[in-house]
């Protein structure tokens, strides 16, 4: 009786310093986020002040306005949406149709196209920028939408994802009694693959979207003009010129940062979901 | 050709695998811009003395690579490289497994935790860059007011070069935590629960289960994690940009990096074969890393 409440209060006191050592890591996580949130609504007086305060004396939304007066940060958040948008539907649409031809067909040289896929899939994207950049300048797609874009409309993972999802969804069966009954080859892909393949292709979809969202190097290789910049390169110039103003700073870090919280606690369970598959792949 | 060896196939098969071949084409002509013919170029373009301005370019083989190892600023790029993705591997590494061993079980709160912990992976990396920045600076920042809490002096964390990689690192271990530690908490609870029930009868507790059971059956996707995160650190170029940037004459002064010294090559030298050069480097040690990968998994199945 003694041993079972002496182990029943360790299981107890061990669980306690589980969640103390799990929540003082969890504010470790979370301090860059609360000091810019709260330093955002700081008036500048007190942002330099030493010891620094966590919390505003006079808490203003002043600098969001500010921010707004001194760079068009609304064309920045379109332009990222819009090229965001772009690439995904153009990844979720590509990955669909290759995923599919891959799982599900027999052709001369599959293995051949796949092994090229494997190999665009292991080399980053940032060593190859070189002659892709001379192509736009070549081509005149320096500083246009076509020309930001354009390498965020492929992605091989998801032809992998989808391939994979496809492959144990759907049986052969299916697929023949869809061709008995008259189902053309490009209508089994409308008509039976599509709405079977919409959980993986959300998840694919997010992650299509984020990976445009937070596009550097590229838009900034291309985007020379304030029109044609993403929130990203727009942040980042913004940062160059207001370089000591802090209270502005992190009210621009604060709304490129919110839209992708807010999707991110509503879409949790998927992404971390989505976030996981990549592993299980390997 | 292609006709001769469609022969063999019925007229069924033949009109499916042309449909194969029309579907594919639009994707394979985007890949083959974007992608193959691009990394075709860089190999290429590698093996020439190649400016943006001048048109004739000449070929000089392999001088660009020669060049480079006697270059102390692409070698120190590639010191800091290194270090920078060997010591943030290896942190957060060492940080998340313990963290992924209690979240796995069946605990409260589990997914909370995971969620605030997986939080800074899925935020955009130039936001919280510059926050960063605002945490590490000198006179003002809230690190220098923690550590003078604890009575340690003020340290110019962005500003000296041997602090200044840490800092990067610091912040790339915070940033990659969670996703160590969603990926580590899919490889144990894939672990079948029979193995430690069978070790509890042996009387196997504690460290020998994790030494005999955990380690060896996790390890597959302990090198799933470390290497991709290793190929995500050696990629490492939008924090060095951001925060290095408009603190000395030019940005990535304080801390040069792999990917920094390939841009600045290229895109404010214009000197583009020798930048390709670099390029091939870094896809050589990508490739390299996958490839350990591939081969260990293998050897495991």
């Amino acid at each position: 009786m003694s041993k079972m409440t002496k182990d029943h209060s360790l299981g107890f006191l061990q669980r306690v310093l589980k969640h103390l050592a799990l929540i003082i890591g969890s504010i470790i996580m979370v301090i860059p986020f609360v000091w810019m949130f709260t330093t955002a609504f700081k008036p500048e007086v007190e942002v330099l002040i030493w010891p620094p305060k966590l919390l505003p004396k006079a808490p203003t939304y002043q600098n969001f306005i500010d921010l707004f007066r001194q760079a068009p940060f609304f064309r920045y958040f379109m332009n990222s949406v819009l090229i965001s948008g772009i690439s995904t539907i153009s990844i979720l649409l590509i990955s669909l149709v290759g995923g599919f031809i891959f799982s599900k067909y027999r052709f001369p040289g599959k293995n051949f196209l796949f092994t090229v896929l494997i190999v665009t899939a292991i080399v980053p994207f940032e060593s190859y920028v070189i002659p892709l950049y001379t192509t736009m300048v070549k081509w005149g797609w320096i500083n246009t939408y076509r020309g930001i874009i354009a390498p965020y409309l492929v992605m091989s993972f998801g032809i992998f994802l989808l391939r994979q999802h496809i492959g144990s969804t759907i049986s052969d069966e299916l697929m023949d009694a869809a061709r008995i009954d008259g189902c053309s080859e490009f209508g089994i892909l409308t008509r039976i693959v599509l709405p079977l393949s919409k959980s993986s292709g959300g998840a694919l979809g997010i992650f299509a979207f984020t990976q445009a969202w937070i596009a550097f190097m590229w838009p900034l290789l291309l985007a020379n003009k304030k029109e044609m910049f993403n929130m990203e390169i727009g942040l980042t110039m913004f940062q160059y010129r207001f370089s000591t103003n802090y209270s502005l700073l992190m009210a621009g870090s604060v709304i490129s940062v919110v839209p992708m919280i807010i999707i991110f606690v509503v879409l949790r369970r998927q992404i971390i979901e989505s976030i996981s598959l990549t592993g299980l792949k390997g | 050709m292609q006709g001769l060896r469609l022969r063999k196939y019925s007229p069924y098969e033949r009109s499916r695998i042309l449909f194969c071949y029309v579907m594919l084409l639009p994707i394979f002509a985007l890949f083959f811009v974007l992608r193959i013919w691009p990394i075709i170029r860089t190999f290429w373009m590698s093996l020439f003395d190649w400016n943006l301005i001048g048109r004739n370019h000449s070929f000089i083989g392999l001088d660009n690579y020669a060049m480079l190892f006697q270059d102390p600023q692409f070698l120190l790029s590639m010191k800091n490289t290194f270090l920078y993705a060997g010591a943030s591997v290896a942190l957060c590494f060492v940080i998340s497994l313990p963290i992924a061993m209690v979240l796995a079980k069946k605990m409260r709160f589990s997914p909370f935790y995971q969620a605030i912990y997986f939080l800074p992976f899925i935020t955009p990396l130039v936001p919280m860059s510059v926050a960063w920045k605002w945490i590490y600076d000198p006179m003002y920042g809230i690190l220098n007011y923690i550590l003078s809490i604890f009575g340690m002096p003020s340290v110019g964390w962005l500003i000296y070069p041997n602090v200044a990689i840490w800092a990067l690192i610091i912040m790339n271990v915070w940033k990659n935590l969670g996703y160590n530690i969603v990926l580590l908490m899919v490889g144990l609870r894939n672990i079948s629960p029979v193995y430690y029930e069978a070790a509890s009868i042996d009387g196997a507790y504690g460290w020998k289960k994790f030494q005999y059971i955990t380690w060896p059956l996790l390890k597959p996707m302990i090198l799933y994690v470390v290497v991709t995160s290793t190929i995500n650190a050696f990629n490492v170029f939008t924090q060095v940009y951001v925060m290095t940037l408009g603190s000395q004459a030019a940005p990535g002064r304080a801390v040069r990096v792999l990917l920094y010294d390939i841009y600045e090559n290229a895109f404010r030298y214009f000197r583009l074969g020798y930048a390709s050069a670099e390029a091939v480097i870094l896809t050589i040690i990508v490739i390299a890393l996958t490839v350990v990968q591939f081969k260990y998994i293998k050897s495991e199945v």
